[in-house]
């Protein structure tokens, strides 16, 4: 079993959903990352998911495309966020997910990626424009390093299709709540509910299933853990916080591990 | 090669490397072009807007000045500069719009640059009763103001895109994020032969109109096949569709021609092929202008069309198997060519196609005066006339 697996499965049995935070690494510049990371641990957070920035980001909405920007400007490499990760883990129990557009990965080599990735102790990777139909070579490689390998499932996804991602799924399922791009949101859709709903009977006991996009509030992570979900995946509502107080640090880093402190109390359920 | 691609490939390159919330629509997309493509009365209706209302066959014309006044090959035209909206573009926006009809959306979005592509959008979906959203970045608007208000005249909404370098990339980006967001409602019309399969596919099967009817007129004219075929290559679909009808035909020599801007050692161009790597960007596997961590950077060309860091897919497999060979011409060659052609023939050629008659003209020059060249001249000149006069006035200060 899996590093991540495992979270999920100690998880289970204290009745408590994953919380599992997101950040573009990088962003403002590479040495706060370290220092944001654990004021998400420190709120927290059961996962790590730190995002290589992409020039051309077409599955994000405009907070996570600024937070990219940033990061580029800042001079982070993908190199540097595997480097990123390996500096966390050395302190660090918690599991990491990078995520990363295909381009950097194709342009670094499958081989070379995954590679550096076991060298950095990187656990998962999720990889937005990948679908299963493209990752032959990918799952392979990924398998000969153990890293996991995480694909997404939609509200256009058939369960013919859904069947076949569980299969080539290892640490968690990511369910994208609506259509559209990655941002923060008010409310949470009714469709979100039916959607895990219908998703959950094909993944229980396969593989843990994890909602993300537009999940931002204490009360969506109520809302989507109650329902049965196993997990959230919050990333927006930490990059707007990171956006807002670029000029104070400190603050950023005490907001950062307040939101997660909320959003981790709310993934625990009523005593 | 009429049997590419297969399984959405050209050898390596092309596939479908997209968010899996767009692969239902891809599937959907794909099923319907294939029984539509063969069904009588889709056909009938592409033909009947092809010729009453597009224009064509567009002519293709002996330029005999240009000829004399190079002194080598006998130069011809493809007059795609005639067709209606002044450029090859509605030939697939025409053919996506009926498809688009037949699968029920009603809501089309595209991306432009030059706005050439967003002009023949909206006026496929005026003529046939859809609602078009354009999205095009500042930068190119700034370039193209005219353009933008042509699009409004003819009902078409515009979404200037502020992400990015704000071009051409940028607005594709934003078009894919609208479709990921409203994927049962919208048709997401590409301009060019890029993007995920079957959008390459399709787009070529649209544009293939341009060679078809060039081989038959120039049988016609001259008894036999044309030595050589030049076209400009920004996403890359005039290009294609003249190459493609003669891809088995190996004595025809194709020669696709990139925007090298202001020279490739400057590092100001769009010559994805000429100075590119292999890449995966905007859901296919190309030739990508991308840094060394995989970046995609920007691009710079004088005709905003060609001002693009990728390129279709089956140019990648062509440049592979060397049926087609792939050069470039800077800036400068354009322009020059842009004034020649409009003193010699009194055409204005857009600056795109400008590239392609730059490129026919030197090798024009070295062939015998029995051989023979054709120049697609992918679309007319009027919307750059200013850019050009900038261009010179800065020259010449
Ligand atoms: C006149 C003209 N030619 C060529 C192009 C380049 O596109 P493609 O390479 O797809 O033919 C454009 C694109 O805007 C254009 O307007």
């Amino acid at each position: 079993m899996s590093k991540i697996e495992k979270v999920f499965q100690i998880l289970k049995t204290k009745e408590e959903g994953a919380l599992i935070g997101y950040l573009t690494a990088g962003d403002p510049n590479p040495k706060i990352t370290p220092l944001l990371a654990n004021s998400l641990i420190r709120g927290g957070v059961d996962i790590l998911e730190l995002g290589i920035p992409f020039s051309d980001p077409i599955a994000d909405g405009p907070t996570i495309q600024a937070a990219s920007l940033r990061a580029l400007k800042a001079g982070t490499t993908p190199n540097q966020v595997l480097e990123i990760a390996g500096e966390i883990k050395k302190k660090q129990k918690i599991p990491i997910v990078i995520l990363t557009y295909y381009n950097p990965i194709f342009r670094m080599g499958l081989e070379n990626f995954f590679r550096l990735s076991k060298k950095y102790g990187v656990d998962g990777v999720v990889v937005p424009d990948l679908p299963i139909e493209e990752a032959h070579k990918y799952l392979e490689t990924s398998k000969k390093y153990g890293v996991d390998t995480i694909f997404f499932a939609t509200p256009s996804t058939s369960e013919q299709r859904l069947m076949k991602i569980i299969k080539s799924s290892s640490g968690f399922l990511y369910l994208v709540s609506q259509f559209g791009v990655t941002g923060t949101r008010e409310t949470l859709q009714n469709s979100t509910v039916e959607l895990i709903k219908k998703i959950l009977p094909k993944t229980t006991n396969q593989i843990p299933l994890a909602v993300g996009f537009g999940v931002s509030k204490p009360e969506h992570v109520k809302l989507i853990v109650e329902t049965g979900a196993e997990g959230v995946i919050v990333g927006s509502a930490f990059v707007n916080i990171i956006e807002k107080n670029q000029k104070n640090i400190n603050k950023m880093l005490g907001l950062i591990e307040d939101l997660a402190y909320k959003l981790k109390e709310s993934t625990k359920g009523d005593p | 090669m009429s049997k590419y691609p297969i399984d959405g490939k050209y050898g390596k390159y092309g596939g479908r490397f997209v968010p899996e919330v767009l692969m239902a629509a891809i599937t959907e997309l794909e099923e319907a072009y294939s029984s539509f493509k063969n069904d009588t009365d889709f056909k009938n209706d592409l033909k009947y807007y092809l010729a009453d209302y597009a224009g064509r066959p567009t002519s293709l014309y002996y330029a005999e000045n240009l000829t004399k006044k190079i002194g080598g090959a006998k130069i011809y035209l493809k007059r795609e500069d005639l067709a209606h909206g002044g450029a090859h573009k509605i030939n697939n926006t025409i053919g996506q719009a009926l498809l688009a009809k037949r699968m029920g959306k009603k809501r089309i979005i595209a991306e432009t640059g030059a706005g050439q592509h967003g002009v023949a959008t909206a006026m496929a979906c005026a003529v046939l009763g859809l609602k078009a959203e354009i999205y095009m970045g500042v930068e190119d608007i700034r370039r193209q103001k005219l353009n933008m208000f042509r699009m409004e005249l003819l009902g078409a909404k515009v979404h200037p895109v502020k992400s990015g370098s704000k071009t051409l990339k940028d607005a594709i980006n934003e078009a894919l994020r609208d479709w990921v967001t409203n994927i049962e409602s919208t048709y997401y019309l590409i301009g060019s032969v890029v993007g995920p399969h079957p959008y390459p596919m399709i787009v070529r099967d649209f544009q293939n109109v341009i060679g078809n009817e060039l081989k038959k007129q120039f049988l016609l004219k001259e008894k036999k096949l044309p030595d050589a075929l030049v076209a400009c290559v920004g996403g890359g679909s005039n290009a294609i569709g003249t190459f493609h009808p003669f891809a088995e035909n190996l004595d025809v020599k194709l020669f696709g021609v990139e925007a090298a801007g202001k020279g490739i050692k400057s590092g100001k161009h769009a010559a994805s092929l000429g100075a590119g790597f292999e890449g995966i960007f905007h859901g296919m596997l190309t030739y990508v202008l991308q840094d060394k961590e995989g970046q995609i950077q920007n691009t710079h060309s004088i005709s905003a069309g060609l001002d693009y860091p990728g390129v279709g897919p089956e140019h990648a497999f062509l440049k592979a198997l060397k049926r087609a060979q792939y050069k470039t011409a800077t800036d400068k060659e354009a322009v020059d060519a842009f004034c020649l052609l409009s003193q010699e023939e009194g055409i204005i050629p857009a600056l795109e196609s400008s590239h392609a008659l730059a490129f026919a003209i030197k090798i024009a020059r070295k062939m015998n005066k029995d051989k023979t060249v054709v120049v697609t001249l992918s679309g007319r000149g009027d919307k750059d006339v200013e850019e050009v006069a900038n261009y010179l006035r800065e020259k010449n200060e």
